[in-house]
């Protein structure tokens, strides 16, 4: 009888994952291997193995480290934002309201808040005549790197508010109240025990902003009229406009690579669990 | 378990109701398997009364999709998941579509509108006899610009923009031919030019250009000239007539050197489900009165002789958007040049948009 229910067990252990395979294979592993498959081919579709040559050109590298220069730097002030943002949340009476207050422009599609920030940074939009109120006069904003990042970074923050503040919550508050008993002053508590604590809400939420920061294309366009070029915008070229799919897959494999890195390299600590 | 159970349940239920809905509203509006017409066109470039009229003379409903530019049209209609019965590809694309196979060639018994093209637009070297296609507009390349934000300076050659007092004043399209194609026109090359040596110098120039541009950005240049976000913009004729209307400050010039010439054409991919229809629908634009009444709402320069008649007089003399026979001498039709060629294009207008100030 025990067997039977164990053999059962098994069984729809096994149906249960069909989904999560079937997702995996097609979805995840297919679509890989197909990226693999079509950068080897040249724009003529012959076998070849040019476009690996040609993304170590100075125009695609240069390109490469201007992505990641700027998904840094999105990352970085996300960063510097988002923690105090979140620490600050934790404290407040209703913290699920503050937050879900933060989540709510997420929800808002993200080509629709570019175009309101055409119109808000623009020669003559609200941010020029505030500009001009507070005495500092109508400056370019629109189309600049500061632009670009700001708006990037408006859109990326929810992401990494939300795993800090998680980690922030489920913080055991005595915790704290042991820290302050044995003598730390609040800067110690911080930097020994709640930050420590915390790390791999950082680490996700960073993860969750580098990531997609890295392949960004619709707003290098739309807000930084395409004065900055990412590796993204060149994939969205070589796909739509040149039809080189090869050297689109190309770019896109070395994305895949730098992005499995940053996934290991941000979680070697969970790797001992 | 019971729970997720439930909820699963509630999910599927919910969906099912949404799935009847639609497919009720879409029977009673009429929108079923037979006599729907898909259209596949540039954003904003047909008179949406136009759409209405045809459906209510033919009882055959229109889904009316769109895409922004030749490449992006082409690689949906290759992959073949929706079923375009209409589209209106660029001459240089047609050339390669036809290649590809990808046109049903058209029954002129059933386009008697056709001979109200004007005779300058039939066979044309993209399509011989007018096998796969019919001009819907056409229209340059040119310069919108704002005559009272450039100190009085005049704008008649592409060499102009290079003026040092235009810094950060100019805005262009993001299309790798059209900026390259300035490129070359200003040097005096052909727009169809594939001497590398000449492109490579086309490109150099360029750079030099780049401390006047201040973006490089898609259909958004029309919204951004109109707020005069800048006083120069390197655009389609059609584009500077809509921005003009918005905005009555600005002017339009094709620049002496020359420029393109080029043609949005009606065609039949083979994707195309109801051919029969798309034949109405071809012919139906080609009526001249829809042909004029679409071209005063559009703002491009139709290639339809008897529809000039229903049109302004000043709309039809006015010499930048039907150019003198002068002028239409120095204008060039985009060729096909191949995808290697066009690579090389594209790898040029990357790099150059990557040349930071």
């Amino acid at each position: 009888m025990g067997r039977v229910l164990a053999m059962e067990n098994k069984l729809t252990r096994h149906l249960y994952s069909i989904p999560y395979f079937l997702w995996m294979l097609l979805f995840v592993v297919a679509p890989i291997v197909l990226v693999v498959y079509y950068s080897l081919f040249d724009i003529e579709g012959n076998f070849s193995f040019v476009n690996y040559q040609k993304f170590f050109t100075p125009v695609y590298l240069q390109m490469t480290l201007s992505s990641f220069w700027y998904a840094f730097l999105i990352t970085a002030i996300s960063l510097l934002v988002a923690y105090p943002t979140a620490l600050l949340l934790t404290k407040t009476k209703h913290k699920q309201l503050w937050l879900l207050l933060i989540i709510v422009p997420s929800w808002i599609n993200l080509l629709l808040k570019a175009y309101a920030f055409l119109g808000i940074f623009g020669t003559y939009g609200a941010a020029n005549s505030f500009l001009k109120i507070i005495g500092i006069g109508s400056k370019q904003i629109l189309f600049t790197d500061f632009s670009f990042v700001f708006v990037s970074v408006y859109i990326f923050i929810p992401f990494m508010i939300l795993p800090i503040f998680n980690a922030l919550n489920e913080l055991n508050p005595t915790l704290l109240d042991a820290a302050s008993d044995l003598g730390a002053s609040r800067w110690v508590t911080f930097r020994r025990v709640i930050f420590p604590l915390t790390l791999d809400g950082v680490k996700s939420g960073c993860q969750v902003v580098f990531i997609p920061a890295l392949s960004l294309f619709m707003l290098t366009r739309l807000i930084a009229g395409n004065r900055v070029i990412t590796l993204g915008t060149s994939i969205e070229q070589h796909f739509l406009v040149t039809q080189d799919w090869g050297m689109g897959s190309t770019i896109a494999v070395f994305l895949i690579i730098a992005m499995v890195l940053i996934m290991i390299l941000t979680n070697t600590r969970k790797r001992g669990v | 378990m019971n729970n997720l159970v439930r909820f699963f349940l509630i999910i599927v239920v919910v969906s099912g109701i949404l799935l009847g809905t639609i497919s009720h509203l879409n029977t009673s509006q009429g929108y079923s398997g037979n006599n729907t017409l898909t259209v596949y066109n540039w954003g904003d470039y047909i008179d949406v009364e136009l759409i209405k009229r045809f459906e209510k003379e033919t009882d055959i409903k229109v889904i009316y999709e769109t895409f922004d530019s030749n490449e992006a049209m082409m690689t949906k209609i290759q992959q073949g998941g929706t079923s375009y019965d209409v589209a209106v590809p660029s001459e240089y694309t047609i050339d390669k579509m036809r290649q590809d196979d990808l046109l049903i060639p058209l029954d002129h018994s059933k386009l008697p509108n056709l001979k109200n093209i004007d005779q300058r637009f039939m066979d044309l070297p993209f399509d011989p006899d007018n096998k796969y296609s019919v001009p819907y507009f056409w229209g340059t390349v040119g310069v919108v610009y704002n005559p009272s934000k450039i100190n009085g300076k005049k704008i008649t050659s592409w060499n102009d923009l290079w003026d040092p007092a235009f810094k950060n004043e100019i805005l262009l399209i993001d299309g790798a031919r059209e900026v390259m194609g300035m490129g070359l026109n200003s040097l005096g090359y052909s727009l169809n030019d594939t001497n590398k040596k000449h492109l490579q110098e086309a490109k150099t120039k360029l750079d030099k250009l780049t401390p006047n541009v201040k973006a490089i950005v898609g259909d958004e240049i029309k919204m951004l000239m109109a707020n005069e976000e800048a006083s120069i913009g390197l655009v389609w004729s059609g584009d500077a007539s809509e921005i003009m209307s918005e905005n009555e400050d600005l002017d339009y010039v094709v620049p002496k050197e020359g420029s393109n010439l080029w043609f949005d054409n009606m065609v039949i991919p083979k994707t195309a489900k109801n051919v029969d229809g798309a034949h109405k629908f071809i012919n139906f634009m080609l009526d001249p009165e829809v042909a004029a009444q679409n071209t005063d709402y559009v703002g491009y320069s139709t290639p339809n002789k008897a529809a000039l008649k229903y049109l302004p007089k000043e709309v039809v003399e006015d010499e930048r958007f039907y150019p003198s026979p002068e002028l239409t001498e120095k204008l060039e039709v985009y060729e096909n040049l191949g995808k290697r060629n066009l690579a090389y294009y594209n790898e040029l207008f990357l790099q150059f948009k990557m040349h930071r100030k």
